[in-house]
């Protein structure tokens, strides 16, 4: 694992104690974003029993191969990605996966240690919602990687705040720096009329981000077209890039880049 | 060059000649041998579990249980339980029960108003912390110090607690016993319907998603995880469909249902489609104030299409305890 993680130069998980508030589709857009400014980018799903990344990478269907370096990941069809999960080593995508937790941590372990990445410039992981097994494995399998931190996604809800603030705990606990917060789902403008409504609520991440002296990364707002592509498959930079939520999570990215400086 | 592909055929997949995880050779025998459940089998007591023979006996005092499942996180499946058991709890004179087996993030405290509640223990068990005479809630939520504290479990200790919450509680008689679960197809739910299996079983799943592909992929899991375990689906509610402009009133979508929704998914795996309910921000500020959202505002959209759906709920758990 050390060696393979020497030849990544930016270890970065993506984390929110809650499920659906975009974890998945934030690690999808850093991705993009990092490979359009020429970056060399891995991005790895530790989510075993809902991979999105496949689907959000666009190269669903495509499988991991076997080679004596490890498993290679799958590249994307036009940005220096490479992608890896569950999803790869599947043959029927509809299949769940019911697993208990030994079983996913071998598999979370044999992710981090087989996965022949090469050279990279940043490796985002992608994990599920939760503090369990699969965070303990990521975690302790990147232990002498020394990972540069986590990302902390969450909508503005308390309810989800509550779930953020518990993840917060855990990294705390597991001795990872948090890079820092993002609020996703900021609001949604009316296609119609543009009136902005606060569907999720408004301001609870960057009020969370604060009062733990963390840096608030940005608001991503509601974009419906960034959605269309993210179902797609399809980069929202290259298709949609001057929508409100492409501009948003590049403004995220020119943070975190700054943090990591 | 060799595709890697996983054997995804076998669930929870013992090796080649497991002895068997109940028997006395589990965890020694050769094939044990680099099973990752080898350390758990070859320690854990052997025989029969007494504590099953515990869960039937309190089981035996509810009515129907039902789970509350999503492949895909954040769809609203605490929200859509909070609503539930309110909505049972006001139908009638039902006993109505809460249950909350999401152990790393749970919601049900906060969206019923009890954060910060206690639990205590009689002689008859531990005590559910009650919202109405006639509506009870457990959550790990309640052993916590505080709201921050991270509950970071491996699946053992989280099986172990749902075991708990099924001996131990002492839920009295229900009509109803609505079970919220993490999102996903691991230990939870694999121990609730392992638990469950000789207590009377699971009388249904109600499985909840939003309109968007990306979460039909995960829900579509969840769907064959329910066939696989010989769990009766209720029916599927596609919630987040559609959000009304307070401002213009026109709606819009925003997640879009790319692949023809849960409808069209429905069809596609003959399970029940129950219905739609709309976005309201509303909904958001009745969960973070623990308050039912139903109740509140007996009028909007989202209320009368959760009730037809609720209608849908109850006409199927009748009609299902007819036939059997």
């Amino acid at each position: 694992i050390t060696t393979r993680m020497n030849a990544v130069k930016r270890k970065i998980l993506i984390m929110a104690g809650k499920g659906g508030v975009g974890k998945s589709s934030l690690a999808s857009l850093l991705t993009l974003a990092l490979a359009e400014r020429g970056k060399k980018v891995g991005v790895l799903d530790t989510d075993l029993c809902g991979p999105s990344m496949a689907k959000l990478m666009g190269v669903s269907g495509m499988h991991v191969v076997n080679t004596q370096y490890g498993w290679k990941p799958v590249r994307h069809p036009v940005h220096d990605i490479s992608s890896m999960g569950i999803d790869f080593l599947m043959d029927h995508p509809d299949a769940p996966v019911m697993w208990r937790g030994p079983r996913k941590t071998q598999l979370v372990r044999r992710f981090i240690k087989d996965t022949f990445w090469g050279r990279l410039d940043f490796l985002l992981i992608d994990t599920p919602p939760g503090t369990s097994d699969e965070h303990l494995a990521v975690v302790q399998s990147l232990k002498d990687a020394r990972p540069d931190g986590a990302v902390l996604v969450a909508t503005p809800q308390d309810v989800a705040l509550t779930t953020v603030r518990k993840e917060l705990t855990f990294c705390q606990r597991m001795g990872i720096k948090i890079l820092g917060v993002v609020e996703n789902m900021s609001g949604y403008a009316c296609p119609c009329c543009d009136e902005i409504t606060y569907i999720f609520r408004q301001g609870g991440a960057e009020a969370l981000a604060q009062e733990h002296g963390l840096p608030f990364l940005g608001r991503i707002p509601i974009d419906p077209a960034m959605g269309a592509c993210a179902e797609k498959g399809q980069c929202a930079f290259c298709e949609c890039p001057s929508s409100v939520g492409v501009k948003a999570v590049s403004d995220v990215v020119d943070k975190l880049l700054h943090v990591l400086s | 060059i060799v595709l890697a592909l996983l054997d995804m055929s076998r669930f929870e997949p013992p090796p080649k000649d497991c002895p068997g995880f109940e028997t006395e050779q589990a965890g020694k025998a050769s094939a044990c041998a680099g099973c990752p459940n080898q350390t758990i089998c070859s320690t854990a007591p052997k025989g029969p579990d007494p504590d099953l023979v515990d869960i039937a006996a309190r089981m035996e005092l509810v009515k129907n249980k039902i789970l509350v499942l999503s492949g895909k996180g954040g769809v609203g499946k605490s929200t859509f339980s909070a609503q539930l058991s309110h909505a049972f709890a006001h139908s009638g004179e039902a006993n109505v029960g809460l249950m909350d087996v999401d152990i790393c993030g749970p919601s049900i405290p906060r969206m019923l108003g009890l954060e910060g509640e206690e639990l205590f223990q009689s002689g008859s068990g531990w005590q559910p912390v009650s919202v109405l005479d006639n509506l009870s809630v457990m959550s790990i939520g309640f052993l916590l110090n505080s709201t921050d504290d991270a509950v970071i479990w491996r699946g053992p200790k989280k099986n172990q607690l749902i075991k708990t919450f099924l001996k131990d509680v002492d839920w009295g008689e229900l009509d109803y016993l609505v079970i919220d679960t993490p999102p996903g197809t691991s230990d939870e739910h694999l121990s609730l319907a392992s638990y469950l299996k000789d207590a009377g079983g699971i009388d249904g799943a109600v499985i909840i998603t939003s309109p968007q592909e990306i979460a039909l992929m995960d829900v579509r899991k969840e769907i064959n995880f329910c066939k696989k375990m010989n769990i009766s689906v209720i029916g599927v509610v596609e919630n987040m469909a559609g959000f009304v402009c307070p401002n213009c009133k026109k709606e819009s979508q925003i997640f879009a249902p790319s692949t023809g929704g849960a409808e069209k998914m429905s069809q596609d795996m003959q399970i029940p489609f129950l219905g739609r309910i709309p976005l309201d921000p509303l909904i958001a500020r009745a969960c973070d104030e623990g308050k039912s959202y139903v109740a509140d505002y007996p009028d909007s959209e989202a209320t009368k299409q959760f009730k037809l759906v609720f209608e849908k709920i109850t006409t199927s758990v009748r009609e299902n305890k007819r036939v059997v």
